[in-house]
C-alpha cells in the first residue's frame, strides 16, 4: 500500500482516538460542569450528617449553587463540620442563612439545602453558618414515633380508668 | 511413580523457564524502545496494521454493545421508574469495564493473533535468523515497533469503543425508547467522575495494551518454528491474552474501586 495512504489512515486513527478521549472527558464526565477552584467556601456544623457525601449538591430553593467540599469531625464542638464550596456567582447569602440536610426522594442521595435569612451582611469566604438542622436518622424518627404512640396509649388507658 | 514425579518436575521447570524467557524478552524489548524514536516510520506502518485495521471491528462492536446496554438497562430501570438514569448505567459500565475489557479482547482476536502468526512465520522461514546474520537485531527491527504500536493503539481503541458505545446507548435510549435527552446527558455528567472513572478506564486500557502486545509478540517469538507450532502459538495468544485481561481487570478493579 502507498505510504501516503498508510500515513493518512494512521492520522485518522489517532485523531479519532483523541477525539473519543476528549468526548469522554468533556461530554460524559463532570469536567464540563465542575469548576474545581473558583467560588468560595463556607462551613456549617451539624450534629449528625447522616449519609451525606463529599461532592453532594448544595441547593437553594432546589437550585444547585455549589457542592460539598469536605466533611470532618470537630473534636472541640463535638459535631461534624461540613465545608460547602459555593459558586462565585452566588455571592449574596445573608449571614443568618440556615443549612439543613435533606434527602432527595425516598431513597435518594442526601444534599445540603440553604435557606437565606434576613440579615444585611452577606456570608464571606470562610464564614460559618450558625443555624443548622441535622439529617433525619430513620431509627430516631421511628423511635420517637413509637415513643409518642406508647405515650398516647398509656394516656388513653389512664383516662378510661 | 518416578515417571509421574519426573513429569510433574518437567512441567514445573518448563513453566518457569517459559516465564523467565518471557520476562527477559520483555526487558529486551523495552530496552530497544528508545531507539524507536529514531525510526518512527517503522512504528507508523505497524500502527496501521495493528490499530487502523482493528478500528472497524471496534466501532461496530462498540455500537452494538452500547445499544444492548441501553435496551437491557432500560428494561430493568423502567420497573423502578428510573429510566432517566439510563445514561449513567451505559456510561459507567462502558467507561469503567466494558470499554477497556471488550476492546482488549477484540484487540487480541484481531491484532494479537495476526502479530503472533506474522512473527512465528518469520521465525519458521528463518527471516529472523537471516536478520541476525546481517547484524540486524530482530528485536530492534521487528519486535519493538510492533510492541510500541500495540501499546499506543490500545488506549485509543478503548476510548473509541466507549465513546461509540455511549453514543449507541444514546441513539437507542433517546431515539427509540424515548428517554429524556437532557436527563440522559445530565445524569451521566453528574455521576461520571473524570478522575475516578475516565482516568481509571484509560489506565486499564494502557495496562491491557501492554499485556496484549507482550503476550502476542512473545508467543510469536517463542513459537516452535513449524506450521503446527505457529498455529498453536496463535491459539495460545488469544487464550492467554483473554485470561490475562480478565484476571488483571479484576485486580485493577479491586485496586481502583474497592475501598
Amino acid at each position: 500500500m502507498n505510504s501516503r495512504t498508510v500515513e493518512i489512515w494512521v492520522g485518522v486513527f489517532v485523531a479519532l482516538g483523541i477525539a473519543a478521549l476528549f468526548m469522554l472527558a468533556m461530554q460524559v464526565s463532570n469536567l464540563g460542569t465542575l469548576s474545581r477552584n473558583d467560588g468560595y467556601i463556607i462551613t456549617a456544623g451539624f450534629e449528625n450528617v447522616g449519609g451525606l457525601k463529599v461532592r453532594a449538591p448544595v441547593t437553594v430553593s432546589g437550585v444547585r449553587v455549589g457542592r460539598v467540599e469536605a466533611i470532618d469531625y470537630d473534636h472541640h464542638s463535638f459535631e461534624a463540620v461540613v465545608s460547602l464550596r459555593i459558586d462565585a456567582k452566588h455571592d449574596s447569602f445573608p449571614q443568618d442563612t440556615s443549612a439543613s440536610i435533606y434527602t432527595s426522594g425516598l431513597l435518594g442521595e442526601q444534599y445540603v439545602a440553604l435557606e437565606p435569612g434576613g440579615s444585611l451582611e452577606n456570608l464571606k469566604d470562610g464564614d460559618r453558618v450558625q443555624l443548622t438542622q441535622s439529617a433525619l436518622v430513620m431509627e430516631q424518627v421511628i423511635g420517637q414515633f413509637l415513643y409518642s404512640m406508647a405515650a398516647d396509649n398509656s394516656a388513653a388507658d389512664n383516662s378510661e380508668q | 511413580m518416578l515417571d509421574a514425579l519426573q513429569g510433574l518436575g518437567r512441567t514445573t521447570l518448563d513453566f518457569f523457564e517459559r516465564l523467565g524467557r518471557g520476562h527477559l524478552f520483555l526487558l529486551q524489548t523495552l530496552s530497544k524502545l528508545p531507539g524507536m524514536l529514531l525510526r518512527p516510520r517503522l512504528v507508523l506502518v505497524q500502527l496501521y496494521s495493528v490499530g487502523v485495521l482493528t478500528l472497524v471491528i471496534t466501532v461496530v462492536s462498540g455500537m452494538f454493545v452500547g445499544m444492548v446496554l441501553g435496551l437491557q438497562g432500560y428494561n430493568t430501570l423502567v420497573d423502578f421508574g428510573a429510566e432517566e438514569a439510563l445514561g449513567v448505567v451505559v456510561a459507567l459500565s462502558l467507561v469503567r469495564e466494558l470499554g477497556p475489557v471488550v476492546a482488549a479482547l477484540l484487540f487480541a482476536g484481531r491484532a494479537g493473533s495476526a502479530l503472533t502468526a506474522e512473527i512465528g512465520l518469520m521465525k519458521a522461514t528463518e527471516q529472523l535468523s537471516g536478520m541476525e546474520m546481517m547484524a540486524v537485531d530482530p528485536v530492534q527491527r521487528v519486535i519493538a515497533p510492533r510492541f510500541l504500536a500495540a501499546f499506543l493503539s490500545m488506549p485509543l481503541l478503548a476510548a473509541i469503543f466507549s465513546a461509540v458505545g455511549i453514543y449507541g446507548g444514546y441513539l437507542l435510549g433517546v431515539g427509540v425508547l424515548g428517554v429524556d435527552d437532557g436527563a440522559f446527558w445530565g445524569q451521566m455528567q453528574s455521576a461520571v467522575d473524570l478522575r475516578d472513572d475516565i482516568y481509571n478506564g484509560v489506565i486499564k486500557s494502557i495496562v491491557f495494551g501492554f499485556v496484549a502486545g507482550w503476550i502476542a509478540l512473545f508467543e510469536g517469538y517463542d513459537a516452535t518454528p513449524t506450521a503446527e507450532g505457529v498455529s498453536r502459538a496463535t491459539t495460545r495468544t488469544v487464550v492467554h491474552t483473554a485470561l490475562a485481561v480478565l484476571g488483571l481487570d479484576f485486580v485493577l478493579t479491586a485496586l481502583m474501586f474497592g475501598e
